[in-house]
């Protein structure tokens, strides 16, 4: 089985990394009866001092465009939640921030990405560097079948991180204090981490992302798989991490990007419609689209 | 954040290091590619180069005087004349025109071994089977003696001894240049059975040998495994004893194929009392051994019918029977037939059992039935492979060839089966 | 009558029997208003006609069949003189051949003893009996079993809950086909071996390091029974196994990697295949390669930098099944590494690692218990690969670890004590049986292992 197949027979992986949407959300747009003119993003897209500088982005699957000519800033040190239907294309955004989508053979990104004013997709561009930077959290929780403490380890010590053993104990309880697991795990730090409960799984691969001190965190739809008090644990974790770290967050709950996030992008149909401060987007949304879709007409 | 930032810097110095290994590593990857998919070639070359020249036969093409007198034979109908009659003298005769100043015993001796050893008998049978020949002069092909054939095949080749003496290496060379020897298809390896002698072996008695043996693998193997996928994948309730087949069918697929040849000879052989050497028992063991092959790539067919098939036909009131018979049987049957078309390429090419239960010996005659003493192609094979004479070796790798054409015929249907049949649901 | 006559009889007369009962069928149905008014369709009892009409008659005649020859035999010994009756099963065997040699003409009967003579003129009656006892019993029952299933062709009997339960049965034998062939295995492998042991003590099987039953030239021989330590055997089979196994995980393993991960798709759908073809081919042109190519290579290079090689080598058949294996080994790692879900992968990448660093370090220790199935699994194929060792490897019971040198392994020992005439009252043949029971057990216990091991893994990324 190819790479790309084997992504897209993945369960509980959102189908809009692979495949542009056609469900019923085409005929409620058409019943929204407001076209979205392309590249125009209504909100305010840009920032001061961004940490990525998007534009004109377009992501092709083989033929299909799934991204439509997006440009979007992203602010240093801010949390930006990435809302719409399902199929909308906001995880294969996500997915281009830290290259992710390179091992999907028949996907193919233009336009201009710019981390910190250098080019995401240059040629010369190191996907390890970058990757090194820009890390990830994913939908399922996806720890290796390693102890707690390797997969914490696992960053620093391909990286080179660490000089001695006790760096390397430092990262780990460090990061496993960041994500708020240190006090469940330090007792068990030899134990398989696919035995743990899923929401401890799920603050593991932030704690096995942050061990590489990245800039910038991705968070692919990180507590769809959680029940909601793990799903609290973990927003309260994404607030505090917010003073130190970028943070992308895709998510399917409107009621979590208004809790963690300082602004909100509204995807639809590979569109981005609208980006503004998050309260904004909720109580005074622009776009007739965003404000059917917040109200709960669709999606 | 300084942390991060001195981070980044860590990772940017160790780059190159790690790009060094990733390296590293792909190249062992297509190293190991490389040495896996060279030795194949090596093997298919080293096969092409030994075996081309089985394809090959060398004649030589005489005048002969079917003199009664010289014969001492004035009735070849005779069988006691005919026992007594001297029919190398005629070939000496006619091969000393070529070479008048032969004289000697010994020279004559050696200019009578140009020929192989049957060619007093290709006479002999000749006329017996046109007595009004007799006293006239024929053109005869008589089949070169083996050391003359390598010497004509592999006379500039290093790895072959010539084992002519000087002198008949002349004769040869004049007699090729004559076109009194000459070299052509090898006709008589697809038209006899075995021999002691290389140039007169054909593999048609092996190549029967196997169509017979394989006739009675599939008729065994292919019913019963299907029968026996439907049943464990339709009807088995699931109890110990459903577990119990399945275990033993996973084993036996990996059980060495030596001991169903150890099964062959306790049970068929010395229990039954089932002769030795036949196309019958050899088809049984081979069918015990496949059966395994068919029955878990007929489930894999059978699984891959999808349920709304059979809860389509349940729903109008069909039998469970009438769903596997009308429904999922002829929608896996493509599966099953490429499970076991590559089963039978399997047993086609099996050797090890067969040994066991006798279809080594030595047969000349072309087997004509299930129970005629019979050997297969790939034991031929071996049994060529064994042979001290050099001129068995080309006739061996001859014989692969033709085993492998047979095998790659029946995976390329298999392959063509699946494309053409197989439905993607 | 033969039996191949016979068979074909039978089947025709299954087809008759089917006929008949479609057209009685039809004919019961139409005063009560058409078939609709069955209990069954007209196939149904046409189709149960048919296997009334053949499975009886064909397991009468598989069971003469069976019989028929140890009947035979024990009724012509009866009738020589009691001061001729054999007195081993040796010595009957071979006065039974010089029968039946002179009944089917093969032997004058002037040269045999009278009594020879006589016995093959009762074997050739009796055996014109019983072929004639055997085709009418079996037609009789035929045509009995069809007359029945005739009249019982009823509108009120369900004749496809009939046919398809027998059709059940059969696919159940079918299938239990499988544990009688195992139990006819064990059977046939145990039965020998208990002989052997009662000659030969199983300690000195076991622990004894010189093999050599090809002294048993004549009986009254001092020492005939020859020396049956397995080890040298043993020790034989594991060193070629562990040369195959040396280049076959290697180059399976990291080949699977380079296809399932590296490759593009063109690469893989054409290497694929071309890899799997290692497979397919037959061992005995393995063998027929590592005798005539590769061992005399292996002894010229050998003997060029000044080392004493033997033209059978082990290394020679080694290597060979080495290249035999690779496609095992590389097509079992292939379906273990895709089994490891994509999101582990796409954990280590978003970390930052490379390629190779995912896959040396989270995706190969995911996979490993199911690598290990795979290697398993091979080494079982090698240890009882047969061809290749006959070929390359030769019949010295050498114990040795120099793979310069020729050794032998339990499967050519197996193969050569078995091929050509056997005494089974000799224990040079018998040790052959207590081999293969020793193959036997190994082999499986590796296969169970191995396909638990597998089968657990799966079970975890399921």
């Amino acid at each position: 089985m190819s790479v790309n197949e084997t992504i897209a027979s993945e369960a509980g992986r959102p189908e809009e990394t692979i495949i542009p949407v056609k469900d019923p959300v085409d005929e409620a747009a058409d019943a929204q009866s407001a076209p979205v003119e392309e590249g125009k993003t209504v909100g305010k897209p840009n920032v001061e001092d961004p940490k990525f500088k998007l534009r004109n982005v377009e992501v092709y699957y083989g033929e299909d465009r799934a991204i439509k000519d997006v440009s979007l800033d992203i602010g240093r040190n801010q949390v930006i939640s990435f809302i719409g239907p399902s199929g909308c294309g906001k995880s294969t955004f996500l997915r281009c921030l830290n290259r992710m989508n390179d091992s999907i053979d028949i996907c193919r990104v233009k336009g201009q990405l710019m981390l910190d004013d250098e080019d995401i997709y240059a040629s010369k561009r190191d996907v390890v560097e970058l990757r090194a930077r820009v890390g990830m959290v994913f939908q399922k929780p996806n720890p290796f079948p390693k102890s707690i403490y390797d997969n914490v380890a696992y960053g620093p010590r391909i990286h080179g991180l660490a000089n001695r053993k006790a760096d390397l104990d430092e990262i780990v309880e460090t990061s496993l204090r960041k994500a708020g697991l240190w006090d469940e795990a330090k007792d068990r730090l030899d134990a398989v981490a696919t035995g743990m409960s899923g929401g401890q799984q799920q603050r593991l691969c932030i704690a096995r992302a942050i061990a590489v001190s990245p800039e910038v965190i991705l968070m692919d739809e990180p507590c769809s798989a959680l029940d909601p008090i793990a799903t609290a644990k973990v927003e309260e974790l994404i607030s505090e991490m917010s003073e130190s770290y970028t943070i992308v967050i895709v998510t399917h709950s409107m009621q979590q990007a208004a809790r963690v996030s300082n602004r909100t992008a509204y995807f639809h149909l590979g569109h981005l419609v609208e980006v503004n401060e998050t309260n904004k987007v909720f109580t005074s949304p622009e776009h007739e689209l965003t404000e059917s879709y917040i109200t709960g007409r669709f999606g | 954040m300084s942390n991060q930032s001195s981070q980044a810097e860590i990772v940017r110095n160790s780059l190159k290091r790690r790009y060094r290994k990733e390296r590293r590593f792909r190249l062992y990857g297509i190293l190991a590619i490389f040495l896996a998919l060279g030795s194949l070639f090596v093997l298919f070359a080293d096969i092409i180069n030994k075996g081309h020249s089985g394809f090959v036969k060398t004649t030589v093409s005489l005048e002969i005087n079917l003199d009664s007198e010289m014969m001492y034979l004035d009735d070849p109908t005779d069988k006691d004349q005919v026992s007594q009659a001297d029919f190398v003298a005629p070939v000496i005769a006619s091969l000393q025109e070529y070479f008048p100043d032969v004289e000697s015993e010994a020279e004559i001796k050696q200019l009578g071994r140009l020929l192989g050893n049957y060619a007093a008998s290709e006479i002999r049978d000749l006329l017996r089977d046109n007595p009004d020949l007799l006293d006239t002069t024929q053109t005869i092909d008589f089949l070169a003696h083996d050391r003359v054939s390598t010497y004509v095949k592999h006379a500039d080749n290093p790895s072959y001894s010539i084992k002519l003496s000087e002198k008949q290496q002349e004769w040869v060379d004049e007699l090729v240049e004559q076109g009194v020897i000459s070299t052509s298809f090898n006709d008589v390896l697809f038209s006899r059975g075995d021999s002691r002698e290389p140039a007169n072996a054909g593999i048609l008695g092996a190549i029967m040998g196997s169509l017979f043996t394989m006739l009675v693998t599939l008729v065994i193997s292919f019913p019963v495994g299907i029968a026996a996928a439907v049943y464990l994948e339709e009807f088995a309730p699931q109890n110990k004893f459903t577990d119990f087949i399945e275990v033993n069918i996973n084993n036996l697929a990996a059980v060495p194929s030596i001991i169903f040849g150890l099964l062959g000879l306790a049970v068929f052989i010395n229990l039954f009392g089932m002769p030795r050497s036949v196309p019958l028992v050899g088809g049984m063991v081979l069918a015990l051994m496949t059966l395994p092959t068919i029955i878990i790539s007929s489930r894999a067919a059978i699984k891959s019918v999808p349920p709304s098939i059979r809860e389509a036909a349940e729903g109008v009131g069909a039998s469970k029977m009438q769903v596997v018979m009308h429904h999922v049987i002829p929608l896996a049957m493509p599966g099953m037939l490429t499970g076991s078309i590559i089963g039978m390429a399997q047993a086609l090419g099996e050797t090890a059992p067969l040994l066991l239960i006798g279809m080594v010996a030595f047969i000349v005659d072309v087997p004509e039935g299930f129970v005629d003493s019979a050997t297969v192609l790939p034991v031929q094979v071996y049994l060529w492979a064994s042979a001290s004479e050099q001129g068995f070796v080309e006739l061996a790798s001859a014989g692969i060839m033709v085993l492998l054409t047979f095998m790659i015929s029946m995976n390329a249907l298999a392959i063509w089966l699946r494309k053409r049949l197989e439905r993607r649901w | 009558m033969q039996t191949a006559n016979l068979l074909p009889l039978v089947l025709v007369l299954a087809v008759v029997a089917y006929g008949l009962a479609y057209m009685r069928s039809r004919a019961v149905a139409a005063p009560i208003g058409g078939i609709r008014n069955l209990k069954a369709l007209p196939t149904y009892y046409a189709a149960r006609a048919a296997l009334w009409c053949a499975l009886p008659s064909l397991l009468v005649l598989a069971a003469w069949v069976g019989f028929e020859d140890r009947v035979i035999q024990g009724i012509v010994i009866a009738t020589l003189p009691p001061d001729t009756w054999p007195e081993s099963p040796g010595q009957a065997s071979l006065i039974l051949s010089q029968i039946s040699n002179v009944a089917n003409g093969s032997l004058n009967p002037e040269f045999v003893p009278e009594h020879i003579a006589g016995a093959a003129s009762v074997l050739e009656t009796v055996e014109d009996q019983s072929h004639n006892f055997k085709a009418a019993l079996v037609l009789l029952v035929a045509v009995a079993g069809a007359t029945f299933a005739w009249t019982r062709v009823s509108p009120h009997i369900n004749a496809r809950i009939n046919v398809e339960t027998t059709l059940r049965r059969i696919f159940f034998v079918c299938a239990a086909l499988a544990v009688l062939t195992t139990a006819g295995i064990v059977f046939s492998v145990i039965l020998e071996t208990i002989r052997f042991f009662n000659r030969i003590p199983i300690t000195e099987f076991l622990f004894s390091t010189s093999w050599s039953p090809q002294t048993a030239i004549r009986a009254d021989q001092v020492g005939a029974e020859g020396a049956f330590g397995v080890i040298p055997l043993f020790t034989g089979t594991l060193l070629i196994s562990a040369i195959a196994l040396l280049v076959a995980v290697p180059v399976g393993l990291l080949s699977a990697i380079y296809l399932s991960e590296y490759a593009s798709k063109r690469v893989r759908a054409t290497a694929k295949p071309v890899l799997e073809m290692l497979a397919g081919i037959p061992t005995v042109v393995y063998g027929f390669f590592a005798a005539l190519t590769v061992a005399p290579f292996i002894r010229d290079v050998a003997e060029a930098i000044g080392l004493e090689a033997s033209s059978q080598s082990v290394l020679a058949a080694g290597l060979v099944m080495g290249i035999m294996i690779v496609p095992f080994v590389s097509s079992l790692s292939d379906d273990v590494i895709n089994a490891v879900p994509q999101t582990m992968r796409d954990g280590s990448l978003a970390l930052g690692a490379t390629q190779s660093e995912t896959m040396k370090k989270v995706i190969f220790p995911a996979a490993l218990p199911g690598i290990i199935g795979g290697i398993l699994l091979a080494a079982s194929r090698a240890i009882g690969e047969t061809m290749i060792v006959v070929m390359a490897a030769g019949l010295a019971a050498n114990l040795t670890a120099n793979p310069l040198e020729s050794v032998t392994t339990v499967t050519v020992q197996i193969a050569t004590l078995l091929v050509g005439d056997q005494e089974f009252d000799s224990a040079k043949t018998l040790s052959a049986f207590a081999l293969g029971m020793l193959l036997f057990i190994v082999t499986l216990l590796l296969n169970v292992v191995a396909l638990k091991i597998v089968r657990k893994y799966r079970e975890q990324y399921e």
